[in-house]
């Protein structure tokens, strides 16, 4: 393992966690306002599939953003409508959306591209490139720090640091403003909040309003920057790990960054160890490298985070009490 | 006298069944395509091409579908024999137990297979030699890299992905002696064959690891190893179909499996005036069934000194001069 080997493992992780991390935000907001959120994937493979449409049809890459964003927030609608309003069951609202955007996406695909559901491959334009940033090229020949500045920070595209950035954000909202100290309680003891005279039901739909922003834009990240266009089923189960890292993040933003760099990270290296001889063991089978993030998640949230508690209202509709 | 009748009735029945066979033989073909869909820009859309060529040709119809999970294969082959269309052709590796199953079920209808090999009288094998043309594009990859590394990005991890990359690394080794070939697979599920961003990222890791071209064996997965080769401005090599225009300049050439030829004939062969030959049907250098692909889009990319190379090696395999070991055969690669 040379130094270059060791950029490109964690410029892949940084790569690779970027939609998780967008999705286990999303839902932190979710969760933490008491709504329990499992169709995070169904959100961001709708707004993968709207995104690339509309830069495959406008060939721009931010009307493809916005697009996204707004699909994937009208869906966040429909859950907090059955979920809030109507106090439907959380988890089967959320099943229901995940269903709805995998069929959706297919259906929509195969009839406006005629291309077996995928999207048209994306021009220049459409799509979000790596940005390099200021005295990259530079710097690059400054031993270490130059290849660690070129290779991993520099050279990303926009969704990666977006979000990076929105950790401390999400932390800052959370811990440091009004917005988030009545967010945090309505998911322990609405009651309490609605006592205060705070709307329960408006604070919910809030939240999930950011929950469908997020995840609009974790979903855009996969079609039109990562990828280029979309294809069937494409965030393949990222919205469930999120979840995963959402739980094993104990539902607190920070340590939610590194629960999902562990995981972009298991997935980066899954990649990288294909075919590549390893000291002692030899060359490991692919079949064994890819269940690793998957042995990994079992192993991680069954026995090394202590218990999880979620916030106390969690998947309680709030009724008020006459 | 009743022994005459019995022979008259034995006749007409005779005749009625010669009628229906008739029948059946100047019904419409038809074609079922593997996951990745019918246009993925490679396999399936081969048979598409193929089917769509018979179709303007002829003048004839012909029924088409994609299948959306791996459950349908059964139910849909069955359902296009019993609704009377024939020849049915499919397209994939893993159509091979379900048609097992259902040639034998419609013994009066013909069908063929692509790339596997299906033991009933009424059923038409086609299978590539798919180790000579990945030797082929090997070759030029050797050819053309300068570091003296290219990776391999296969779909799905099953041996008939082997035998693309044995032959592949054969090709690059017949040039380079000794070069490293990095070996990668998308998965080892059908999901495997539409899981372009995977597919990207192992590309890109090939790339940071020092290759400089890319062979993508990997139906619909292989438009992001294409992508990822355009990003990084580095080279892929497509497959099946030609790929060279996706991304023109940074796709070296295309392993071309002619599907489309082996679906036209079926469809030729199957329907009125042609002639059906059931059983094992080989596709190779010799007669144009692979090949490596040369269009205005990677002309600027092969000189003419890696065309004649390659023209020469592809000449002695066709001679038997140089023999490709075919990984199916022994199931391991030297």
């Amino acid at each position: 393992m040379d130094l270059d080997t060791i950029i490109s493992v964690l410029a892949a992780t940084l790569r690779l966690t970027t939609p998780l991390l967008l999705a286990c935000l999303a839902g932190l907001y979710s969760e933490r306002s008491g709504i329990f959120d499992i169709g995070l994937e169904g959100k961001m493979l709708a707004a993968a599939f709207a995104a690339a449409a509309m830069a495959a049809v406008t060939g721009n890459m931010w009307a493809g953003l916005l697009v996204g964003i707004l699909v994937s927030i009208g869906m966040s609608m429909i859950h907090a409508v059955a979920s809030i309003s109507l106090k439907g069951n959380q988890i089967i609202s959320g099943v229901a959306i995940n269903f709805l955007a995998a069929g959706l996406t297919t259906l929509l695909g195969l009839t406006w591209f005629h291309q077996g559901g995928r999207t048209p491959a994306l021009a220049e334009g459409g799509r979000f490139l790596g940005l390099d940033l200021p005295f990259a090229f530079e710097l690059k020949s400054v031993p270490v720090l130059g290849p660690i500045y070129d290779g991993l920070i520099s050279g990303h595209n926009l969704f990666v640091y977006l979000a990076f950035l929105a950790v401390p954000l999400t932390a800052w909202v959370l811990y440091r403003t009004r917005f988030g100290l009545r967010l945090r309680a309505v998911g322990e003891n609405p009651k309490a909040v609605d006592t205060a005279g705070i709307s329960v039901v408006k604070l919910r739909y809030q939240a999930l309003l950011i929950t469908g922003l997020l995840c609009g834009v974790a979903g855009a990240y996969f079609s039109i920057a990562q990828g280029s266009g979309f294809g069937n089923n494409m965030t393949g189960g990222r919205g469930y790990i999120a979840l995963a890292a959402l739980i094993f993040a104990k539902w607190r933003p920070v340590p939610a960054m590194f629960a999902c760099l562990l995981f972009g990270f298991l997935d980066a290296v899954q990649i990288r160890l294909q075919g590549v001889d390893l000291p002692l063991v030899g060359q490991v089978p692919v079949q064994a490298i890819q269940a690793l993030p998957y042995v990994l998640t079992v192993v991680l949230l069954a026995g090394f985070i202590g218990k999880a508690v979620g916030p106390k209202a969690g998947g309680v509709p709030y009724t008020k009490e006459n | 006298m009743t022994n005459l009748k019995r022979h008259l009735g034995a006749l007409t029945a005779g005749v009625a069944a010669v009628a229906l066979l008739a029948g059946a033989a100047l019904a419409d073909p038809a074609v079922i395509y593997d996951l990745g869909g019918k246009f993925d820009k490679s396999f399936n859309e081969a048979a598409f091409n193929g089917a769509t060529k018979w179709a303007t040709e002829t003048g004839g119809k012909f029924q088409d579908l994609e299948i959306t999970n791996a459950d349908q294969r059964e139910q849909a082959l069955r359902k296009f024999a019993a609704a009377g269309f024939n020849p049915v052709v499919v397209t994939g590796f893993a159509y091979g137990d379900p048609l097992a199953k259902v040639a034998a079920e419609f013994p009066n209808t013909n069908f063929a297979i692509i790339d596997m090999v299906v033991d009933a009288p009424n059923v038409r094998s086609v299978v590539f030699d798919e180790h000579t043309g990945s030797y082929l594009v090997g070759a030029i990859a050797a050819l053309k890299s300068t570091t003296g590394k290219v990776g391999f990005v296969g779909g799905m991890d099953i041996p008939l992905i082997h035998k693309f990359y044995c032959g592949y690394k054969q090709g690059v080794q017949a040039i380079t002696p000794g070069a490293e070939v990095i070996e990668n697979y998308t998965g080892t599920t059908p999901a495997a064959w539409n899981d372009p961003v995977a597919a990207g990222e192992l590309a890109k890791a090939d790339f940071d690891r020092g290759a400089d071209v890319v062979f993508a064996a990997a139906g619909g997965s292989g438009l992001g190893v294409l992508q990822a080769a355009k990003d990084a401005g580095k080279l892929a090599i497509g497959v099946d179909s030609n790929q060279n225009y996706l991304q023109p300049g940074s796709v070296l050439t295309s392993m071309v499996k002619r599907v489309d030829v082996a679906v036209e004939n079926a469809f030729k062969d199957g329907t009125a005036g042609g002639t059906w030959t059931s059983g094992i049907q080989a596709m190779g250098l010799a007669n144009q069934g692979i090949d490596y692909a040369l269009d205005e889009y990677n002309a600027p990319l092969i000189t003419d000194d890696i065309k004649a190379k390659v023209d020469d090696l592809k000449a002695k395999i066709i001679a038997g001069e140089i023999v490709v070991h075919d990984y199916s055969s022994d199931n391991s690669c030297p």
